[in-house]
């Protein structure tokens, strides 16, 4: 058995260990340095994050168990309840994906008219999120894809009701992504039923994000639907990120006081949808049976 | 006190393990903050415990690994780690004759200088976060001290005795 052994020598009192503390203090400085200037440590992260990866599972696997568990124990008559309620639901989304179809091919005809680039489907690709708790400084996720399955960083999320962050750290078999909520977050957002274009900042609240830069005379209002205007080139345009939930509109100073709350459920959300638009790097697993076209 | 010349390597790293699991386990949103720090109550018992062996290196390379596994800045742990475990060292022959409340004030310093450097290489770097998240674990810390010292001398004499 490997023990610790004593040594002679007490080197708690010697100067070596300020000199080592020093050093070290040294050393994680250049560290944070670095790190936070650009992405020379992207392998280092990697690296240990692979070896973190069990750990990851192991939290995960709890979880996952549980739900598994309550799906097996779910009695057949909530299942079928639960299967009419989604042959419903099924049934109107295709009745609306039908129209959706028909003005696809109008706007490419009239796009063609204009001479306007067509704009092309993005590819999809379903990722789970990892019950696993990282970053308390700020609203961050784990999912379980990474580098492997062709993540980049700064990959838009989204889940059925809209826009849920971006990934800001890709590991080899986990990535980190960021909410939308989260206060370093910015997204350039535009009022679908006007076209104004504005920003959605985070507040760090997880229902609730602002729009700093409205000026009083916009044209906005309590409702409207804020939709990605995809000009910072990170998320794809039109998807939905937001309702307005009030404008309050302060006559002496330049902007409004305009909040919004996410559409996505981004408390609660198990499964989330990565995007590769159109000339973005990556590839996702093309063999893959949850890859597909965004309909 | 008693020699501590045979605490198996495999116990402290179990136990490091286990904080670390801790610490990525999820809670809901409302505990989240008042999450204690696992890995710096840990990395305080061994290096009191252990102050011969127990290098600051070691402490830095855990705060690494935390560093990569909550996704903060590379080194923001490792540095608030080997600062804490430096001072236990030092301090480790007083702290060891502490009746358990005043080791437990001490604790809660060591956790509010620990808090105090991420706050403040947060600031450094620019990332904001609601102020609950700096001094809920300090508080939770400080109170799950007494238990944790009471578990993990047990883990201590079982593993001795079995030996």
């Amino acid at each position: 058995m490997v023990t610790f052994r004593q040594e002679n020598i007490n080197p708690t009192r010697s100067p070596a260990l300020g000199l080592r503390l020093l050093a070290l203090i040294f050393l994680s400085i250049v560290l944070m340095y670095v790190d936070n200037r650009d992405n020379h440590l992207n392998s280092v992260r990697k690296a240990i994050g692979v070896a973190v990866y069990p750990l990851r599972v192991a939290v995960d696997a709890p979880v996952r168990f549980w739900s598994w568990l309550s799906d097996a124990t779910t009695s057949h008559n909530e299942l079928e309840l639960e299967l009419g309620r989604l042959r419903v639901e099924r049934l109107l989304t295709k009745a609306r994906l039908q129209r959706f179809n028909a003005l696809e091919a109008e706007n490419a005809r009239l796009r063609a008219l204009l001479d306007a680039r067509s704009r092309v489907r993005d590819t999809v690709r379903v990722a789970e999120i990892m019950s696993v708790d990282a970053n308390p400084f700020s609203h961050s996720l784990v999912i379980n894809v990474g580098s492997r399955d062709g993540v980049f960083d700064g990959q838009a999320l989204v889940d059925a009701d809209g826009v849920v962050g971006q990934v800001i750290k890709t590991g080899l078999l986990t990535s980190q992504a960021m909410l939308i909520s989260d206060t370093d977050h910015a997204l350039p957002v535009e009022v679908n039923r006007n076209g104004l274009r504005t920003i959605a900042v985070g507040t760090g609240q997880i229902g609730s994000l602002k729009l700093p830069f409205v000026v009083n005379s916009a044209d906005i209002r309590a409702g409207d639907l804020l939709v990605t205007s995809g000009l910072g080139g990170v998320f794809p345009a039109g998807y939905p990120v937001a309702v307005v939930a009030s404008v309050t509109r302060i006559p002496h100073e330049p902007y409004a006081n305009v909040s919004a709350t996410p559409v996505a459920a981004l408390g609660q959300v198990r499964e989330v949808m990565l995007i590769w638009s159109a000339g973005a790097q990556g590839n996702p697993a093309e063999n893959s049976p949850t890859a597909g076209q965004a309909e | 006190m008693i020699q501590h010349n045979a605490i198996p390597r495999r116990t402290v790293i179990v136990t490091l393990i286990v904080g670390l699991l801790l610490t990525i386990m999820p809670l809901p949103e409302s505990l989240d903050p008042f999450r204690p720090d696992w890995l710096a109550l840990l990395v305080i018992f061994w290096a009191m415990q252990l102050p011969r062996t127990w290098s600051i290196g070691t402490a830095w390379i855990i705060g690494l690994i935390l560093d990569v596994s909550q996704g903060t800045l590379l080194g923001q742990h490792s540095l608030a780690f080997c600062v804490i475990v430096f001072i236990t060292v030092r301090f480790h022959l007083l702290m060891r004759v502490f009746p358990l409340p005043q080791l437990t004030a001490t604790v809660f310093g060591l956790l509010a200088v620990y808090q105090f450097l991420l706050f403040w290489t947060n600031g450094v770097a620019g990332t904001h976060a609601a102020s609950t998240v700096y001094w809920g674990p300090v508080i939770t810390g400080a109170l799950i001290w007494p238990l944790l010292v009471m578990i993990l001398s047990g883990v201590r004499y079982q593993d001795r005795s079995g030996n």
